[in-house]
C-alpha cells in the first residue's frame, strides 16, 4: 500500500503545487461562463419549472470542471512523464499494475472534486444552490471524475506526442462535454439532437449530477448511474489490461 | 549462492531490427561487472529488459533468482538502476524526490538513509533545492541516489559518467567502489574504457546484439599478446629494417607494434646498427581500449 499511497501523494502534490494553474484557473473559467451565459440568458430560459437558468447552469459548470480537470490530471501527468523520460521513476520500482492504475485514478478524482467544489464555492456568492439529493451529487461527481481519470490514463498512455493528446482533448472530450447538457436541458433540443444526446455518456454524468441539486432531471438518476458505472467498469478493465501488458510504457 | 543476475538466451526484436540475439550472461553476487560495446550494440536494451522497461522477445532474465517477468515485484525490489538519460521531475526538491522514490519501494521512514545518501553524494546543501535548479552533475548524483534509496543488492549504472567532469567522475567512482566493497553487485556500462579496466573484475562485450567477449578483465588484456614501443629518435628517421613494425608515426615519435617483449632487443640492435640515437623510449602494454578495438574489428 505504501507504493500506491506514495504515487497518489506524488500525483496530488504535482497538481497542488501549481494550484493557481490547476484549480483556480478552471474555477475562474466556470465563473466567466456563469457571468456571460447567466447574464445573457437568465430571463429567456427556465429549464425546469421554478428553477432559474443561472441556478440550473451552476451544477453543469461544476460537473464540466470536474470532468475536464480529472481528465487533464492523469493525461497530462503521464504524457509529460513520458516526454521528459521521468516515467522510469514509476516503472522501475515494484509497483503493481493495480497500484499504478488506482493511484493515477484517485489523484485525477481528487483534482476533479477539488475543482468542482471550488466552482460551487465561488458561484455560491452569485446563485442560491439547493442540494435536494446530496448523495447523488457525490455519487455522480465520483463516477464522472473516475471515468475521466481513466480516459486520461488511456490518452496519456496512447499519445506519443503532445498534439495527439491535444487532439484527444479537443476532438473528443471537449465536444462531448459541451454537448452533454451543461448549458441546456435536452428537452429544449429538436428530437434528433435529443436522441443523439442520449448516446453521449457525458450527458448522464451531468444530468445525474444536476438531479442531485434539484431532484429533477431529463432521465432517471438510476439509469444515469447504471450507464456511467458500466462505462467506468469497462474503461477500467481496458486500462488495467493496458497497464498490465505495458502498452506503450514498456517496450 | 544464487547469481545476482542470470541472463539466458535473451533475444529482443524491434520490428525488423534484432537488438539482442541469444545473449547469455551470469553475474555473481558482489561482482563489479562491465558491459561494453559500441553504440547500438544492445547494452541499454539488455539493461531495459533487466529493469522491466522492455520485454524480451525470448529467453529469461533473473535478478537474485527472481524472474523479471514472472516475479517482477521481487526482481525490481532487488535492483537499482541509474538510467543513461538525465531525467528528473521538475515539481520536486532533491529530498522530496528521494522520499517519493523510497515510498515507491514501500519504505515509509527513510530519512536516516536519505541523509546519508545526500552526504555521500555531496548534496546535503541542495536537499531542499528544486531539481530544475541543479547542474547536470548534481542531477546525475540525484539519479544515483534514487537508484540506491532502497539499498538494492544489485546496482546497474548505464553510462553514469557521460558528460560528467573529471572531478565528479572520480568522486562518483570512489562512491561506487565503496558500494561494491559493502557487498553490492555493480553492473556498469561506459564508453570510458580506462574506467572499466580499472574498476571491473569481469567484462562482457556486445556487438550487434551478441556477446563477442566475456571474461575477466585480466584475461581479456592477455587476449592479444605483444606490446608497443614508442621511440623518439634523433634524427627523426626510422631505420628501414624497423618499418614493417611501424603502427603510427607522429611528432611524438614512432610507435612500433611488437609480437612480444623479446622483440625489444631486436629493435635496440637495429637502432644501434643504424646509428640512430634514442632520445626517449617507452614500452607500453595494450590497454582495454586496444583489446576492445581489436575484438570489435575482428568480429
Amino acid at each position: 500500500m505504501t507504493g500506491f499511497y506514495t504515487l497518489f501523494y506524488k500525483e496530488w502534490l504535482r497538481f497542488w503545487k501549481v494550484k493557481v494553474q490547476t484549480v483556480l484557473a478552471p474555477v475562474l473559467t466556470a465563473l466567466l461562463f456563469l457571468m456571460v451565459f447567466g447574464h445573457t440568458l437568465r430571463n429567456t430560459i427556465e429549464p425546469y419549472p421554478g428553477i432559474a437558468y443561472t441556478a440550473f447552469l451552476v451544477p453543469g459548470l461544476a460537473m464540466m470542471s470536474v470532468l475536464q480537470n480529472a481528465f487533464a490530471n492523469s493525461s497530462s501527468s503521464l504524457m509529460q512523464s513520458k516526454m521528459t523520460g521521468n516515467i522510469v521513476f514509476v516503472l522501475l520500482p515494484p509497483l503493481s499494475y493495480r497500484e499504478f492504475f488506482f493511484a493515477y485514478l484517485l489523484a485525477a478524482v481528487a483534482r476533479g472534486l477539488v475543482c468542482g467544489a471550488g466552482v460551487l464555492l465561488f458561484t455560491a456568492w452569485f446563485v442560491e444552490l439547493r442540494f435536494e439529493r446530496p448523495l447523488w451529487v457525490l455519487a455522480f461527481a465520483l463516477l464522472g471524475s473516475g471515468i475521466m481519470g481513466v480516459l486520461g490514463i488511456i490518452a496519456g498512455m496512447q499519445s506519443e506526442k503532445i498534439d495527439q493528446l491535444a487532439a484527444f482533448q479537443n476532438f473528443l472530450i471537449l465536444p462531448l462535454t459541451f454537448l452533454s447538457g451543461v448549458f441546456y436541458s435536452i428537452h429544449s433540443l429538436p428530437p434528433l439532437a435529443q436522441a443523439l444526446t442520449h448516446l453521449n455518456p457525458f450527458f448522464y454524468m451531468v444530468d445525474g449530477f444536476r438531479y442531485g441539486f434539484f431532484g429533477a432531471g431529463d432521465v432517471s438518476p438510476w439509469l444515469s448511474a447504471a450507464i456511467v458505472a458500466a462505462c467506468l467498469l469497462a474503461l477500467s478493465w481496458l486500462t488495467l489490461w493496458m497497464i498490465r501488458t505495458g502498452y506503450k510504457l514498456r517496450h | 549462492m544464487v547469481p545476482a543476475i542470470q541472463i539466458e538466451q535473451v533475444g529482443k526484436r524491434y520490428g525488423e531490427l534484432q537488438a539482442l540475439a541469444g545473449v547469455s550472461l551470469e553475474i555473481a553476487q558482489g561482482e563489479f561487472f562491465g558491459l561494453l560495446g559500441p553504440n547500438g550494440a544492445g547494452k541499454t536494451t539488455l539493461i531495459s529488459i533487466l529493469a522491466g522497461l522492455a520485454i524480451a522477445t525470448n529467453g529469461s532474465v533473473r535478478v537474485m533468482g527472481h524472474d523479471v517477468a514472472a516475479a517482477y515485484l521481487q526482481a525490481r525490489r532487488a535492483l537499482g538502476v541509474v538510467p543513461q538519460e538525465l531525467v528528473f521531475d521538475p515539481f520536486f526538491t532533491v529530498r522530496e524526490t528521494l522520499t517519493i522514490q523510497s515510498g515507491y519501494y514501500g519504505i515509509r521512514d527513510n530519512h536516516a538513509w536519505i541523509d546519508e545518501l545526500l552526504h555521500y553524494l555531496d548534496l546535503t546543501g541542495k536537499a531542499d533545492t528544486n531539481m530544475r535548479q541543479l547542474s547536470g552533475g548534481m542531477k546525475r548524483r540525484v539519479l544515483i541516489g534514487q537508484a540506491l534509496v532502497h539499498k538494492p543488492p544489485v546496482v546497474v549504472l548505464d553510462e553514469p559518467t557521460a558528460g560528467v567532469d573529471v572531478e565528479l567522475r572520480r568522486s562518483l567512482w570512489q562512491f561506487i567502489r565503496r558500494l561494491n566493497r559493502d557487498g553490492h553487485t555493480i553492473v556498469l556500462t561506459t564508453h570510458y574504457l580506462e574506467e572499466a579496466e580499472a574498476l571491473c573484475g569481469r567484462i562482457a562485450m556486445l556487438k550487434q546484439g551478441e556477446v563477442v567477449a566475456y571474461d575477466t578483465t585480466q584475461n581479456l588484456l592477455k587476449l592479444f599478446p605483444g606490446c608497443y614501443v614508442n621511440l623518439k629518435l634523433a634524427p627523426h628517421h626510422l631505420p628501414a629494417v624497423l618499418k614493417p613494425l611501424l603502427a603510427r608515426e607522429s611528432e611524438a615519435g614512432f610507435l612500433l607494434a611488437l609480437q612480444d617483449y623479446g622483440e625489444v632487443e631486436h629493435v635496440m640492435a637495429a637502432l644501434r646498427a643504424a646509428g640512430a640515437k634514442v632520445q626517449e623510449m617507452e614500452v607500453m602494454q595494450p590497454d582495454l581500449e586496444e583489446v576492445f578495438v581489436k575484438i570489435m574489428n575482428k568480429q
